[in-house]
């Protein structure tokens, strides 16, 4: 099963679409713009009709997994259920309609939805003000950086460090370092959690902030926070709350409860808007107090009930994208939060946990898991023990593709060797989490009766296992310029 | 509750397989000190119940209709087909991750390995990426390749650059030392030009001259463009810029009160290397069947740490998909055509408002494609009237700009026909 590019497909006959005229008498570019301004070929785009387009895309659909038809166990992505009110509310003429430069006062439910969405969020994870502008998480991350950023040099010190835990997402260490900041790792204890000798060791008068997730990124809930938070504080830092893990004790405990400074979300993850195979999502920032005035402008204030957008901010860091952020992704993530309340999160988030500790239990003879229980919304298991049969967490993944399930995390966080992490979340039934545990025994039996067997896998899905490691090397001679295949993008004549 | 699965049995019976008597015996680690009681929101609704507070706040927007909108200022109502939302509501695409597992995620690969293709011939430049989340962070992006290719220090902004996208370029300059400068005469300390054509105001630029300056003192040129613009006006590769960015958002995406929308970048061969954000490229498996994987993932963050060129992770997939479906949908000739139908009602309702009384274009001699600056006697004033009667007025750009005291922009597109204009001329005539 594959489907020819549309590019291929492209015919030179095909009809245009019937659009406009302009309907009135008044020169074309043609006719007035210099002849040195104009192309003078069309752009290569393919010529298709109608029916052949909504087939080549129909056909190409067919080829993914997706979270409508599969279970996603993606460590780390909280890949839940996207419920399907949130996109009707979204395509909503009232929203979908609105023009960005309308005037505030044709736009106050749009506002006011935004005003309840900080609201909510700020209740959820125990801060004083939200910023719903940065468009993904990592853009999130350094957004909150960069306030710490300003806070710090406003009171003129100078911390020039960022404390990255090593197992810590790969987006912290360069939203850091795109912050101009030197990053320095604080490596893990024997039981997954952060060493607080390690990081005693690396505080210094230098060290702006420490980012953290937690639970952390192998799914242990940080027991030390409060004494993390103290250290922190007291060599003057601040604490960043990487949100990926939120999932895990809304209606439980809060980040600024913990001591947390700033707090990024993933409306993507927690708030179940879509992830549409890698975007858009949305990252907002949750601040405390002190850092309320570097907040990115505008933002939305609400007086007597009447709503603005406050652009006046004189110490704010500016701002980080046009606009007031992926409003589509905050109607969704505002409907979700609207239609569970606080009694539906709190629930959602411990059905999370039980979820994984469940699955968690099922899989422990199988796979090796480096860490004590009980975890919280997501667990690490290590493909170690399949090793001399010379079987990979990346075989593990593959034969899972197989059987109809998508593959977990793997190879993160890179504490663990052959790390598979799982995360079910809340809205897969035990049937399904029992029906993946089983794949999971049938697979190791495969791995110690017959792993050769496994490394041919995936066999059932459009493709096998694709050469990037070719690929690499092809694009390395294209750019090199020993060959014309650019291998990144189609092209006619190779 | 909604979208919640377990039943109170299948939790207790879940709670006896894990082997503890309770949730709280599952939450041991977290301090008794942290826990709270509840949040402090309210307790869920019905779907019914919910939509109908949703609704409720939509209806408290007030929505003008595409033909009597005549604001831009970098979005634009365009006739979107309807093969795009029926292609961007498939759940196979809007419910997929980010395609990590490349064998089970063909269809979004495919997609992404065809809209660079098409953003690269569009730009006429060599390799295009995944996109990335909007024009103002695209134009960030491409500063920064240029800050690290040139190792130098000063980023150099020429004519009307959107004031939004020049403010988000100023917050990523910030924390790495970067200076940005307004003028259009870089030096040696010039890492690039920056340039948008047509620019905020819809005037053309010439992009040629600022390029050749560009390489001149050995900075990198980089041309934000408008994608639909591109079917008229010669494409920055051939007029030799190394980095093209854009906004996406005309190619077949809502308005949605400014996003989410879709950024774009494409860039000579010898700056791949700088490239931000995800990029497919064509593979094979065992048995010869030609695949697409994630390609040069050696350059990100989870690969990379703090070295790599972004920390981008997240692009903007489903909104490169609709910009795709758009595109192939238009083929050469459609997009061109949309092109032409929007200069030329551009080019008449220039010339029907520079007749009426006081008013003139702000700029005479400068040329525009279908958005147009046009100074006049009391700007607020005339777009509230214009409100009052249904219909979206220009954009008072002096909010940005203190010399442009009095200058609007109005936009044009096929969407705004004879009959539209003619309404909003006899709300001005008045």
């Amino acid at each position: 099963m594959s489907e020819p590019l549309s590019f291929e497909l492209s015919r030179p006959g095909a009809q245009p679409p019937r659009l406009p005229e302009a309907d009135l008498a008044s020169p074309g570019p043609a006719d007035i713009l210099p002849a040195g301004m104009l192309r003078s070929n069309p752009p290569g785009l393919p010529r298709l009709s109608e029916p052949e387009i909504m087939r080549h895309y129909s056909r190409m659909a067919s080829l993914n997994y997706s979270i409508s038809e599969q279970f996603y166990p993606l460590g780390s992505c909280t890949m839940k259920y996207n419920p399907v009110a949130n996109e009707a509310a979204a395509s909503l003429p009232g929203f979908a309609a609105l023009h960005p430069y309308q005037d505030e006062d044709t736009v106050q439910g749009a506002l006011e939805l935004m005003w309840r969405l900080e609201r909510a969020l700020c209740a959820i994870v125990g801060v004083d003000r939200v910023t719903l502008q940065p468009a993904a998480g990592a853009h999130g991350e350094w957004t909150a950086l960069r306030m710490i950023q300003a806070y710090q040099r406003s009171r003129g010190e100078v911390r020039t460090e960022v404390l990255v835990p090593d197992s810590a997402h790969g987006t912290n260490p360069a939203s850091a370092a795109l912050s101009g900041f030197h990053v320095v790792e604080v490596k893990s204890g024997a039981d997954g959690r952060l060493h607080l000798a390690d990081l005693e060791s690396k505080l210094s008068p230098r060290t702006a902030a420490l980012m953290l997730t937690n639970p952390n990124t192998l799914g242990l809930f940080e027991r030390e926070i409060l004494d993390i938070a103290q250290l922190v504080h007291s060599a003057g830092a601040m604490l960043y709350y990487d949100g990926a893990n939120l999932n895990a004790f809304m209606g439980i405990c809060r980040p600024g409860d913990m001591g947390f400074d700033a707090v990024h979300m993933n409306l993507h993850k927690t708030f179940t808007t879509p992830h549409g195979g890698g975007g858009p999502g949305a990252g907002p920032v949750g601040v405390k107090a002190e850092l309320v005035p570097f907040l990115p402008a505008p933002t939305v204030e609400r007086t007597n009930g009447h709503l603005t957008l406050d652009f006046k901010r004189p110490r704010s860091i500016g701002r980080v994208r046009s606009f007031y952020g992926n409003f589509g992704m905050l109607v969704r993530a505002y409907t979700y939060i609207v239609a569970m309340g606080g009694d539906g999160l709190t629930q959602a988030s411990k059905d999370a946990v039980l979820s994984a500790n469940y699955l968690r239990k099922q899989i422990e003879g199988e796979l090796e898991m480096p860490h004590e229980g009980p975890c919280m919304h997501e667990f690490v298991a290590s493909a170690r023990n399949l090793s001399h049969q010379g079987v990979r967490a990346l075989d593990i993944a593959k034969a899972l593709l197989d059987r109809d399930f998508y593959a977990p995390t793997i190879y993160f966080p890179l504490v663990v060797p052959e790390a598979i992490m799982v995360e079910p979340t809340e809205t897969e039934s035990k049937a399904t989490l029992d029906a993946f545990a089983k794949a999971i025994k049938e697979i190791v039996a495969e791995a110690r009766s017959n792993p050769q067997a496994l490394h041919d896998e995936p066999k059932n899905l459009p493709v096998g296992r694709l050469d990037d490691v070719a690929a690499a090397r092809h694009i390395n001679s294209y750019l090199q310029g020993l060959s014309e295949d650019p291998v990144l993008r189609w092209k006619a004549s190779v | 509750m909604p979208y919640l699965v377990h039943s109170p049995e299948e939790r207790t019976e879940m709670l006896d397989a894990i082997g503890v008597k309770s949730m709280d015996e599952l939450l041991v680690d977290i301090p008794r000190s942290l826990r709270i009681k509840e949040l402090e929101l309210p307790a869920g609704l019905s779907e019914f119940e919910t939509m109908a507070q949703i609704t409720a706040l939509a209806a408290r927007n007030r929505v003008f209709p595409d033909r009597l909108t005549f604001r831009g200022g970098g979005v634009y109502r365009r006739f979107i087909p309807a093969a795009v939302a029926a292609v961007t509501s498939k759940p196979e695409f809007y419910t997929a991750y980010t395609p990590y597992q490349p064998e089970a995620s063909q269809g979004t690969l495919q997609a992404i390995y065809e809209f660079q293709t098409m953003i690269a011939e569009l730009t006429a430049l060599d390799v295009a990426n995944a996109s990335l989340y909007d024009g103002a962070t695209a134009v960030a992006e491409a500063a920064m390749m240029a800050h690290i290719q040139t190792e130098r220090t000063e980023v150099l902004v020429a004519g009307y650059l959107h004031p939004e996208y020049l403010e988000v370029l100023r917050a990523f300059s910030e924390g790495r030392g970067i200076k940005i400068r307004k003028g259009s005469e870089p030096s040696s300390k010039t890492a690039a030009v920056v340039f948008q054509q047509p620019d905020f105001l819809g005037l053309l630029t010439d992009a040629e001259a600022l390029t050749e300056a560009a390489h001149r003192v050995g900075a990198l040129a980089i041309t934000c463009v408008d994608p639909i613009s591109l079917a008229i006006l010669k494409p920055p590769g051939e007029y030799r810029a190394d980095i093209a960015v854009g906004e996406g958002q005309q190619l077949g995406l809502q308005p949605s009160y400014g996003g989410p929308h879709v950024g774009f970048i494409a860039c000579r061969k010898e700056l791949v290397r700088r490239l931000p954000g995800r990029l497919v490229g064509a593979a094979h498996d065992a048995a010869g069947r030609r695949g697409f994987v994630l390609a040069l993932a050696a350059r990100e963050q989870h690969i990379r740490r703090e070295k790599a060129t972004s920390n981008i992770c997240t692009n903007h997939s489903l909104c490169a998909l609709a910009a795709s479906v758009y595109m192939t949908y238009m083929g050469p000739e459609g997009l061109r055509q949309i092109a032409e139908v929007s200069f030329r009602r551009a080019h008449s309702l220039a010339k029907r408002l520079a007749e009426l009384p006081g008013w003139e274009l702000a700029f005479p001699d400068r040329q525009f494609l279908n958005e147009f600056p046009v100074r006049v006697p009391k700007a607020p004033a005339m777009i509230r009237k214009l409100s009052r009667k249904g219909i979206l007025g220009p954009l008072d750009v002096h909010r940005w700009f203190r010399e442009l005291k009095g200058v609007v922009t109005f936009t044009c597109t096929e969407v705004n026909d004879p009959g539209a204009m003619d309404e909003l001329l006899a709300v001005l005539e008045s």
